[in-house]
């Protein structure tokens, strides 16, 4: 009896650990990253004459410092979380979109046309309105590549660069056009503020933006393991050839997928217009979509991992000013702490060997898999 | 006899008729405005060099079996250290000198990444485009001038033949260089053992590595002169084209060259024609710009180039074959 009674406490025990095991194996390798892509980013500081104590104090005390920096660290992270799951959810179908921007860009002024051109909509219907409008663009903007992929075999990876350029030539053009600030004294690229009620209000210090993104990752999450078109994506992304044996229609897959990172990446624009910047504005969210590879990586991919992975660039986006203002250590160093995050999560044999840890059997996904169809 | 001219005609006879279609326009053209038309060729020439070079270096890489999407971002930042080469020494020698050897040791990083890493080539690539962004945005100042840029040499009497002279014999040294590499680099992968080698393990590296074939040395060497080459583009931009830096100027030019490489079937001359299509179309847009001949929006005109990338991927990938093994890690046995 006691023995039983021992072996029970014994086994639940050792589930616990090996649960703790487990969490430590997903997070460790991210961390390493981030803590070696520090020490790099601060010896880049010495080097420039910058001191990397006074930086680092004054990035920290501009994203986590008072309520006022959190809020605007969770506004830097809504569409980074958005942009981070488009990422990630196009991988698991082993599509790689680069083009979370443009399909952002779109996102963004389409919500802030439906923002600013409708009015006199309780603010319950016109929110979701904009934001949903805002969506539809983006997942518009990413079925072209899907489509162009699936029809003619060009790889997402140069068309979906391709378009963001276009996207930012459009959209400069309706900001500068037929959708430009009118008002009096307005001499840039703008839209007209939207109507009150389009925008995304604040819950004390939390953006409800904030809010819908972590919704947003919930339903990814529950797409992707708990139904039938879920285990599809990440069947065509294992194998598609394998996949199109046991009757997936790829083809369908890679254009709905990408379809669906689009609807992310243009409602992360949605809700920046709507929930921050009030009217769509170029220049205000370059480079999001290089931010979303980070983001998913470091996330390992996981719709979860996303979040944090996301706060934590949101956080140096948001301390950035602050740093450069104390500190007067221009705010790209940002992107350079960025870039060696994303090396670091990506050449994790680096960071395995510094851990003294062997490769887990997790779902590996190859991207760079040639130019040509498959 | 017969079946010799339908080969050959099957093989030529495309770029024939483009060639005088070419012709017979550029004489057109010539005839009714010589200014202009020579003004617009020259431009092609130079919208071209930096595509060629940035589809000289995807092709060496892709070649032995190694996907280079980091093209433009060792344009970026060689283009960035070459210039602030220039401003420290004013020397225009060791300013190119430094750009190239930014871009080979960015080739070396990617090289690192894809061969020894194993990591997945394209987030390779991806680093390097991100990290070159952000390093040249935190060093870059705003108001550094540089002592002039690299003047064009004329090639004594060939200089002074209308029309063809000014576009082809009074250029600055990079475009020559260009053309120059166009052939060479063909030459080196179809008619040396450097060049077999490259291709074989492009191919089959199980099958190079089994007649003794260093796999891993070739693709390391051929992504580090690739690399070297986009570093030679981006001096281009700085030194030779425009005389100073400006943040993010490679402008996707890295990654229109992936397109122009494709278009051109993974061959240096293929590239270089594809590469002037590219370039005559921004020509003939700045052109039309300039002289206000056209009513559309700037934007529009601005995303040509760009629309036409993903046109001719749409129409041409899927009939060009590229090297069997690009984009795999290598594991010797």
């Amino acid at each position: 009896m006691t023995t039983e009674q021992e072996n029970l406490e014994q086994t639940t025990a050792s589930s616990v650990g090996m649960a703790l095991l487990r969490v430590w194996r997903g997070v460790s390798v991210p961390i390493t990253a981030v803590l070696l892509a520090v020490v790099i980013g601060a010896i880049i500081l010495l080097v420039s004459g910058a001191s990397p104590v006074a930086a680092y104090s004054a990035l920290i005390k501009g994203s986590f410092g008072d309520g006022d920096a959190v809020a605007r660290t969770l506004e830097k992270a809504t569409p980074l979380v958005l942009s981070g799951l488009a990422v990630a959810f196009a991988f698991k179908a082993g599509l790689f979109n680069i083009g979370a921007q443009g399909q952002l860009l779109f996102g963004a002024i389409i919500a802030a046309a439906l923002g600013f051109g409708i009015e006199g909509l309780p603010a319950i219907i016109h929110i979701p309105l904009a934001l949903f409008g805002g969506a539809l663009a983006g997942a518009l903007y990413g079925a072209i590549p899907g489509a162009l992929k699936t029809y003619t075999g060009a790889h997402e990876v140069i068309t979906t660069i391709m378009l963001n350029f276009v996207a930012i030539n459009i959209t400069d053009f309706l900001a500068n056009g037929p959708w430009k600030d009118t008002s009096p004294g307005n001499i840039v690229a703008r839209t007209p503020k939207i109507a009150p009620s389009a925008v995304i209000p604040e819950i004390g210090n939390v953006p409800l933006g904030f809010v819908l993104a972590v919704l947003a990752a919930v339903i990814t999450w529950w797409l992707l393991w708990h139904t039938t078109l879920g285990y599809e994506i990440r069947t065509v992304g294992l194998n598609p050839h394998a996949a199109e044996y046991a009757g997936i229609r790829v083809a369908w897959i890679t254009i709905l997928t990408m379809m669906l990172s689009g609807l992310l990446a243009g409602m992360g624009g949605a809700i920046e217009t709507q929930g921050v910047v009030g009217r769509y504005q170029p220049g205000f969210n370059v480079g999001l979509g290089f931010d979303g590879i980070t983001i998913a990586l470091l996330g390992k991919t996981h719709p979860f991992g996303v979040i944090p992975a996301a706060l934590l660039v949101g956080a140096m986006k948001a301390g950035a000013s602050q740093m450069q203002f104390d500190a007067g250590v221009a705010n790209e160093i940002t992107d350079v702490i960025q870039a060696l995050i994303l090396f670091f999560v990506a050449a994790d044999l680096i960071v395995r060997w510094i851990l003294r840890m062997r490769e887990t059997d997790e779902e590996k996904i190859t991207l760079s898999t040639g130019w040509g169809k498959q | 006899m017969t079946m010799d001219m339908k080969q050959l005609w099957k093989r030529y006879g495309p770029l024939a008729i483009i060639l005088l279609v070419v012709i017979v326009i550029t004489a057109w053209r010539y005839a009714l405005n010589p200014q202009t038309t020579t003004a617009v060729l020259a431009s092609t020439l130079r919208q071209s060099t930096p595509l060629v070079l940035g589809a000289l270096c995807g092709l060496l890489g892709e070649r032995s079996g190694v996907i280079n999407i980091g093209i433009e971002g060792q344009m970026l930042l060689a283009a960035f250290i070459g210039f602030l080469t220039s401003v420290w020494t004013g020397n225009l020698l060791l300013a190119v000198l430094a750009g190239v050897g930014v871009g080979a040791l960015l080739g070396l990083l990617l090289a690192f990444m894809s061969v020894t890493l194993k990591m997945d080539q394209i987030i390779g690539g991806t680093v390097i485009n991100i990290l070159a962004f952000g390093l040249t945005g935190y060093f870059y100042q705003a108001g550094l001038t540089t002592q002039g840029k690299l003047r064009p040499i004329p090639l004594g009497a060939l200089a002074d033949i209308p029309l063809i002279g000014p576009v082809l014999f009074n250029n600055p040294p990079i475009t020559y260089v260009t053309l120059l590499l166009v052939v060479i680099i063909h030459y080196v992968l179809f008619y040396t053992r450097w060049g077999l080698r490259t291709r074989a393990v492009g191919e089959h590296p199980r099958a190079a590595d089994t007649v003794g074939i260093n796999v891993y040395l070739v693709r390391y060497t051929n992504v580090v002169l690739g690399g070297a080459i986009a570093g030679l583009a981006g001096a281009y931009l700085t030194l030779e084209a425009v005389g100073s830096f400006e943040r993010a100027m490679t402008n996707g030019r890295g990654f229109v060259a992936l397109a122009v490489m494709i278009f051109g079937k993974w061959t240096p001359f293929g590239a270089w024609g594809a590469a002037l299509l590219f370039g005559l179309a921004t020509a003939i847009q700045t052109q039309l710009q300039f002289a206000g001949e056209l009513a559309i929006p700037h934007q529009f005109i601005g995303m040509l180039p760009y629309v036409l990338t993903i046109v001719v991927l749409a129409g041409f990938v899927g009939r060009a074959r590229p090297p069997a093994a690009i984009g795999q890690p290598y594991e010797t046995e």
